[in-house]
Order: C-alpha cells, then sequence, then structure tokens
C-alpha cells in the first residue's frame, strides 16, 4: 500500500490550512453584506412600511414617508438611462463592429477606461462646470441626470463591448454572405443575440446610478419638495428634485429630531432598490443565458 | 433552345434606406467618439473654471501642493495648502489597500482554484451585490456603526478616522479586486495548472508557485483599479474620516481627503470666488491622479494579455 | 432565433416606454401656482421648511420652494433675481447692498424672524461645568494652548486619551462663519479640527463621542450632550436660554434675517407676514430656535439693527 510519506503529510497538511483560510477569508468578505443587511433592516424596522413609501415627509421631514426622495431618484434614473443606454450601446457598436485597430482606436479605449475611473466628485465638477453653469440648465433634474449619465456611460460600454464580443464572428460571416451590409447584420444577427449582456449591463447602470450621491450634490438635488402622497408627475426636468441617496445624507447630518428608524429605513429602501435591480440583472442574465443556444 | 435569357433579378435598395442607414452609422461613429468628447470635456470644463486662479499672481503652485495650511476662508489670512489632504488620501486608500488585498487576492484565489463551481457563482452574485451598496450608505454605517465600534474597541477619542474610512473602503474595494483577481487567475492557461499537478504539487502549492508569478500583471491590474476607486471614493470618506485638515500620526486621528474636501465646500462657496476656483483645482489634481492609475492598471492588463 | 427576436422587441418597447413616460412627464407637470424661491442660510433651512411646509396647508395656492447652500449663495441668488427671498444667518455686507442696487435697482430689505443662539456642546458624562470665551478660543483657535480636558482643569473619566476633540461646522458654512467672528474674534480653527456637514451630525457625533466639544445650534439639543453655559469677561457664566438669548445677556446668539429685494409685495408679502404672525413663530420656538418677543415688530420690512442683540 501506499503510505503518505512525513514529506507528503506535511504538504497535505499546508493544502488543508491553505484551503481553510482561504475560506474563511472569502467569509469575511461576503459576510459583511448581510450583517449590513440585517443591521439596517431592524434599525429601521419601525418605520418601514408601505406607507413610508407612498407619503411626502411630515414634520420638517422628521416623520412620514420618502415618496418625494422616491420618485426623484426615479426621474434622475430615467432620464439618465435614457441618454446613456442608446449612446453607450451605439458607442460599443463602433468599438466592436466598426472600429480597425488604429491609433484613434486605441484613443477611444483609453478615454472609455478613463472615464470609467474618474473620481465621482469630479464628474460632479463637470457637471456643475457644463451643464449647470455653461449649458445654462440650472441645479435641475436634467443637469444631475446627464452628469449620472456621463458616469454611467463607460459602464454601459464596457458591458455592451463584451456582449457582442460573446456574438460568435461565424453569425456575422454568415449574414454577410448572403449580402448583407454592415448595419443589417448587427441589426437583424449581432444586437439580437447579445441582448441578454446588454441589458444586464444597462440594468446595473439603473443600479449605480440610484445610489449615486456625490454628482448630484450640487446639480440637482434638494433638501425638501412638496409633493402628495403617490404623485407620479410631481417634477419638471427643468427643476431641482429630491433623491433618496441625498436624502439619507441629509437624514444623517442636518435634519434634526427624527427618530433614527427613519434614516435606518431610508437606507434599508436605498439599498433594497440597488439589490433589487441587482438581482433583477442577475436573473435576467440566467434566464437569457439558459436559452443561448450556442 | 435559344430563347434570351431571363433579365437578371437586380434587387435595388432605394436610396432612403441607403441613407437611413449611412445615418446611423454616422451616428454610431459619433457615439463611438463621445468617450473622448467626454474625457476631453471633463478636463476642458473642470480645467476653465480654475483657470483664472492657477493664472492669478496671488496664486502659489507650492503652497498649493507643499502646506498643510487649509483656511479657505479666513478673515485674517486666507491660505490654501492641501499637502495634509493629499497625505490623508494616501494614508487612508493606502490602509484600505493594506486591509483588502490580501483578502481580495485571497477570496480570487479560493474563487478561481478552491471552490465547487455552484459555490463559486453563488459567491460572485453575493460580491457583485457588495459591490452594489452606494457609498453614501457606506458613510451612514461608519457615522453610525463603525464610529462606535472604534471607541468601544480601542478607547478611540473619536471614532471618524483614518481606519474607520479604511475599513470602508477595503470593503468597497474588495469586489474589484477580488472579481479581476479571479479574471486574472483564470486567464492562466490549464497547461500551466496540468504541469503542476503532473510534478506532484498540491493545489496549494500549484497556487503560489505557478499561478500567483504567472498572473502577476493581472493582479497588480486589480489592486490599481481598486486604488483608483478608494482614492476617487468620495461620500463614505466624507461622512467616516471626521474631516479635519491634519497631518495624521496615528490610525485613529481624524484626516480629511481630497474628494470630500470638494464634496463638503463646494455647496456653499459662491460661484467664481477663488475658493471656487481652488475647489476646482483639487479636483484638476484628482482627475490628474486617477487618470494615472488607470493608466498603470490598463496597461498592467494589457502587459496580462500580451 | 424567434425567441430571441422577441427579446429585442421587448427591449426596444421598454425603451420607448421610458422614453414616452418621461416626454410626458415633461409636459404635464403639475397645475400652474405662484412659486416662491427660497434660499440660503443652512442654519435656517429647518425652520425655513417648516414654514414652507406649513404654509401649504395655509395658502394652498402658494407653493415655497427652500433650498440651502449658505447664507452668501442665497444672497447672490436674490441679487441675481433668481430668489425672492434670502435666508441669511448673517447681516448683509455693504458689497452686497451695492450689488443688489446696481443689478436690481432696489435695496436690500432685511427682516428679523428669529434668534439662532449657538450652543457649546460637550459629551453627557463631561464633568466641565461652564467654560469662559477666551477658554473657548484656546482651545479652538490657533495658537491656542488648551488641548487636553485636564488643561481646563477637568478630570474626564470617560474620555482615557484626554485629548480635546473639536467638533466644528464646515469653513463655508455662516455657522462657522459666526462662531469664528464671535466666539474666537475672527481668529481661525486650530488644524485638525473636524470640519462637518450639518449642524445636526455635530451634536450627534458629541453625543457619540466622550471627548468631544463642538457647537450648534440650540435647536439640535439631545439627551447624549450637555450645553455649556458661557461667561464673557469676568460676568457669571450664563446658561444658553431663549430669555438670555432675547434680553442679550447670552454672548452667542444671532438674529435670523430674511432678505427681499425692495419692500416685499404680493404673495411675498403675505409669507413674509404669516412667518411674524403667531403661527409662523411657533414653528420658530419647535425647531429649537427663539421667535421674536411677543408684540412682533412690523410685519415685514422694519429697519432692523445692524448690530447683533
Amino acid at each position: 500500500m501506499f503510505e503518505a510519506g512525513p514529506e507528503v503529510r506535511r504538504k497535505l497538511g499546508h493544502e488543508r490550512i491553505a484551503h481553510l483560510v482561504l475560506a474563511a477569508v472569502t467569509m469575511c468578505i461576503v459576510l459583511p453584506l448581510f450583517a449590513i443587511l440585517a443591521y439596517l433592516v431592524v434599525k429601521g424596522w419601525p418605520s418601514l412600511s408601505l406607507a413610508f413609501l407612498l407619503e411626502p415627509p411630515r414634520e420638517m421631514q422628521t416623520q412620514g414617508g420618502i415618496w418625494p426622495a422616491l420618485i426623484g431618484t426615479v426621474y434622475l434614473v430615467g432620464v439618465s438611462l435614457a441618454v446613456a443606454a442608446p449612446v453607450g450601446v451605439l458607442a460599443a457598436v463602433y468599438l466592436n463592429e466598426y472600429a480597425r485597430d488604429t491609433w484613434f482606436t486605441r484613443l477611444i479605449h483609453v478615454a472609455v477606461i478613463n472615464l470609467a475611473g474618474v473620481p465621482s466628485i469630479v464628474h460632479a465638477l463637470f457637471g456643475l462646470g457644463a451643464f449647470v453653469l455653461a449649458a445654462g440648465l440650472g441645479q435641475s433634474i436634467l443637469a444631475a441626470s446627464l452628469t449620472l449619465a456621463v458616469m454611467t456611460l463607460p459602464v454601459i460600454i464596457a458591458s455592451t463591448r463584451e456582449a457582442l464580443a460573446a456574438v460568435p464572428r461565424s453569425f456575422r460571416e454568415a449574414c454577410w454572405n448572403v449580402g448583407a451590409t454592415r448595419w443589417q447584420t448587427i441589426r437583424v444577427v449581432v444586437l439580437p443575440n447579445a441582448i441578454s449582456g446588454i441589458l444586464t449591463g444597462v440594468i446595473l447602470q439603473v443600479s449605480r446610478t440610484a445610489g449615486e450621491t456625490a454628482p448630484i450634490l450640487f446639480t440637482g438635488a434638494v433638501m425638501y419638495k412638496a409633493v402628495d402622497r403617490g404623485d407620479v408627475f410631481p417634477y419638471r426636468l427643468t427643476e431641482s428634485a429630491m433623491a433618496l441617496a441625498t436624502h439619507l445624507y441629509n437624514l444623517a447630518t442636518q435634519i434634526n429630531g427624527a427618530p433614527d428608524s427613519l434614516q435606518f429605513a431610508t437606507a434599508t429602501v436605498l439599498v433594497g432598490a440597488v439589490l433589487l435591480i441587482n438581482s433583477t440583472a442577475v436573473v435576467v442574465r440566467a434566464v437569457l443565458r439558459s436559452r443561448r443556444k450556442w | 433552345m435559344n430563347a434570351p435569357l431571363p433579365r437578371p433579378i437586380v434587387f435595388r435598395r432605394p436610396w432612403y434606406s441607403v441613407a437611413l442607414e449611412r445615418a446611423i452609422e454616422a451616428l454610431i461613429m459619433v457615439c463611438g467618439i463621445s468617450a473622448v468628447i467626454l474625457v476631453g470635456g471633463i478636463f476642458f470644463f473642470v480645467f476653465r473654471e480654475a483657470f483664472p486662479i492657477l493664472a492669478s499672481p496671488n496664486f502659489g503652485l507650492g503652497e498649493f501642493l507643499f502646506s498643510i495650511e487649509w483656511y479657505p476662508t479666513s478673515v485674517r489670512d486666507v491660505r490654501y495648502g492641501v499637502l495634509a489632504m493629499i497625505v490623508g488620501t494616501l494614508a487612508v486608500t493606502t490602509l484600505a489597500m493594506a486591509i483588502a488585498v490580501p483578502f481580495g487576492i485571497g477570496g480570487a484565489i479560493y474563487l478561481s482554484e478552491f471552490c465547487t463551481p455552484k459555490l463559486r457563482e453563488t459567491l460572485k452574485v453575493v460580491i457583485e451585490l457588495l459591490a452594489a451598496i452606494p457609498s453614501v450608505v457606506w458613510g451612514f454605517i461608519g457615522l453610525t456603526v463603525v464610529n462606535d465600534l472604534l471607541i468601544t474597541l480601542f478607547d478611540a477619542a473619536v471614532g471618524l478616522n483614518v481606519l474607520n474610512a479604511a475599513l470602508l473602503l477595503a470593503l468597497m474595494s474588495l469586489p474589484i479586486i477580488v472579481s479581476i483577481g479571479e479574471d486574472a487567475l483564470k486567464a492562466v492557461p490549464d497547461s500551466y495548472r496540468e504541469a503542476g499537478v503532473a510534478l506532484g504539487a498540491t493545489r496549494w502549492q500549484m497556487v503560489y508557485r505557478v499561478l500567483l508569478p504567472a498572473a502577476r500583471n493581472g493582479l497588480l491590474a486589480a489592486v490599481l483599479l481598486g486604488v483608483g476607486r478608494a482614492v476617487g471614493e468620495t461620500m463614505a470618506v466624507l461622512m467616516a474620516t471626521g474631516h479635519a485638515v491634519q497631518i495624521p500620526t496615528g490610525l485613529l486621528e481624524p484626516v480629511r481627503t481630497l474628494t470630500a474636501n470638494i464634496a463638503s465646500e463646494m455647496g456653499e462657496v459662491s460661484q467664481g470666488s477663488e475658493h471656487y476656483r481652488v475647489l476646482f483645482t483639487i479636483g484638476v489634481l484628482l482627475f490628474g491622479i486617477t487618470f494615472l492609475v488607470n493608466l498603470a492598471a490598463d496597461l498592467a492588463v494589457r502587459g496580462r494579455r500580451r | 432565433m424567434r425567441a430571441l427576436l422577441s427579446h429585442r422587441r421587448l427591449a426596444v418597447g421598454a425603451l420607448a416606454v421610458s422614453v414616452l413616460g418621461l416626454a410626458a412627464c415633461g409636459e404635464g407637470g403639475p397645475a400652474p401656482r405662484a412659486v416662491l424661491l427660497n434660499r440660503g442660510s443652512d442654519t435656517m433651512i429647518n425652520v425655513a421648511q417648516a414654514w414652507a411646509e406649513a404654509y401649504a396647508t395655509v395658502a394652498p395656492g402658494v407653493s415655497v420652494e427652500v433650498a440651502g447652500g449658505g447664507s452668501g449663495v442665497g444672497i447672490a441668488a436674490l441679487i441675481d433675481g433668481t430668489v425672492q427671498i434670502a435666508n441669511s444667518s448673517r447681516p448683509v455686507k455693504a458689497a452686497e447692498r451695492e450689488a443688489a442696487r446696481a443689478s436690481q435697482g432696489a435695496d436690500l430689505v432685511e427682516h428679523v424672524t428669529g434668534y439662532d443662539a449657538l450652543v457649546v456642546y460637550v459629551h453627557a458624562s463631561n464633568p466641565v461645568r461652564s467654560m469662559t470665551l477666551a477658554q473657548l478660543r484656546d482651545v479652538f483657535a490657533e495658537g491656542g494652548r488648551l488641548t487636553r480636558w485636564s488643561d481646563l482643569g477637568v478630570q474626564h473619566g470617560t474620555c482615557p486619551r484626554d485629548t480635546i476633540i473639536r467638533i466644528s461646522r464646515q469653513s463655508s458654512s455662516g455657522t462657522y462663519d459666526y462662531f469664528r467672528e464671535v466666539a474666537l474674534d475672527t481668529r481661525d480653527f486650530k488644524l485638525g479640527t473636524l470640519e462637518l456637514n450639518g449642524s445636526k451630525e455635530v451634536v450627534e457625533l458629541i453625543a457619540h463621542t466622550p471627548c468631544a466639544i463642538g457647537y450648534s445650534g440650540m435647536g439640535y439639543a439631545t439627551d447624549g450632550v450637555k450645553m455649556l453655559p458661557l461667561s464673557n469677561g469676568d460676568g457669571p457664566p450664563v446658561a444658553p436660554t431663549a430669555q438670555a438669548t432675547l434680553d442679550g445677556s447670552y454672548p452667542i446668539a444671532r438674529p435670523l434675517y430674511m432678505y427681499t429685494v425692495g419692500q416685499p409685495a404680493g404673495e411675498t408679502k403675505h409669507y413674509l407676514d404669516w412667518i411674524h404672525s403667531p403661527p409662523g413663530q411657533r414653528l420658530v420656538a419647535a425647531v429649537g430656535y427663539v421667535p421674536l418677543p411677543v408684540p412682533a415688530p412690523g410685519p415685514s420690512g422694519a429697519p432692523a439693527p445692524e448690530a447683533h442683540p
């Protein structure tokens, strides 16, 4: 029989220790998510209810709900999505389907990488300088959304590019061979086959946009707006709005006399919304991927 | 027999269809270069607001970069020195990376080499969700939870300090380090692994003798992207560092970062004033720093692919 | 392939719906109402918001929109004509008056709407009883010598490191400006002072930090903190109370101003009149500031004294 010698046993011992340590390390990364979620929900529980979502704040925002902030965030996300999604997808189409490997394409590539790395507060400065002041939009939903759109553009470009690149080249060639033009091929073959990746990227952009605070601080978020309960069209695009993320910041730093549970409930709703959107992306990806035939 | 050949059928697309296609392709081209325009635009607009102060004789670049005294609204002697904030940013980022890198690389190794495929998928989803938590929520956690924790555990004089912010930043940059790090490990050809195993190496020996050296560049890129995220983070550090201008002498001292300083002061400053322009100058500085970090990360990734 | 195509249609449809929805939002806004824009001091933002909220029930046809940004920002917006009312926790400067005359052709008119007393807060467990303004300067101002609680003659048991943690507002806020002017004699704060972004955050952090000392509005007091009586010069320490604020014996208190361009008229006048009326003044007290003395001065436009009370 083979008997493990001392050298081998030591080796296997190391292996076991390494496995345990790495598993523990991974748990340390994963556990905070659950700890944070649990803590937020428990502390926010007394204030959480459907009415909390649908009602406007009352008594100097120390009571009532978060409706104006919730709907404001929907506006900001919606407008920025309407700008960033088409531009981002088309940009990715250009990079993946049209651009040849030239110095200019490499320049675009470097630009996308760096756009993704620009700190959110620098985006805020850009939004202030370009949209609020130079374009004369003032502090408004439009200015804030455009700032957010610029910020999330590289994310959409990157994820869409990845999705497009995953479509096999043979698909395109088959289409070209029957005489289709480049654009026809893209429209009929490439985009439909890449839709799952594109959608996932766009949904992830939504979740990122919903949680951003710094870029909207001086481009369109305000502390308080009177909005009726459940009113779906309270804002014009040219006026400023409340947003969930800035509302949480204000509750934590400025709004006086609110019970603690109100802050935690707001944080819970913000995190919950973001995680819900993210999970949707995960599900969409899984479902569409399982239908993929190649 | 000699019947005339049928005339070949030629499908001619109507002119408007061709024109439409041309238009769409032009649009695609414009969108494609939008990233370049935007990066240029960001630099232009931020620099444009900063420029008048840079050109003004009252402003000394040396004092700006090498003085720790930040008194932008002083009645007696206005001073714009950002050295303490540069040091603060460095301190918080370095400590965050010291915490996040071992955990991040360890997590990446575990995901890529040790765990079952099913567990890996689950863990990846959870880590993706961790990455989605907004920075203002992290800041809120720092303010409400970590603050008390540090006072109780370490008798810290104040719970908003370097350690508090670094813990949050570590958690925030971990998902990036883990996922990019895992990609880097996955990119190492399986033949390397097989060769290692064939020589009788255990998985751990294989990881640390073969995989880590082979994936060096990719792992470096993962860490650099984590650094980029940490340097650029705003809301969490604004709420968790304590926002005090000083060179820290310990981990439990409050500091201020460049990003947080802009977020804190821009809201109330009057447009076009010196203070306003100096804040934009800090923006230019930050833009430059993160540009370099990201460029380095990109070069590291390309090095891996080569 | 068919399945994939239908997905595409779905995506395009979703996008179209979202764009249409947005277009609808753009046009079908709320019914036209009179809008009063009100901007300025963050110190006043709580009370300004309380007024705006309550006024919506008093005069449903008028929507008051409140924004912060600081006194200077509010006055600048008033001079630019982008708001009708500026909130300020300091009197306007001569240069601002001139700028208003130049751009709007009218004088800025001052309306005192209540008083704010800045209170020095310490942790509830801190044994310190009172401080003098000179001690406050030595704690907070550049060059001051007091850095430990024992330097103040206090044995602070719950602060084992004995360090005084100084907590302030951010340098661009009106509160910071006012504290520096009155309590620090315009000297700068020491480096290493924590500068927080909200009055509430200051008090909240002090309540969680045994070693801390800081200042904030009177209305922000909570159970976790202690208000310190202050003495100016040789006088006895005066506790921060509404009475002491009004009679001027408390050393760091100031009026809360609203400014208009020229004498207010129309909706602006109605709003300011309502703020000076008993329901408006009750809200001042509710937010934690000090309301005007009972026979309120003229409803609006009464020239207020230049000096602080």
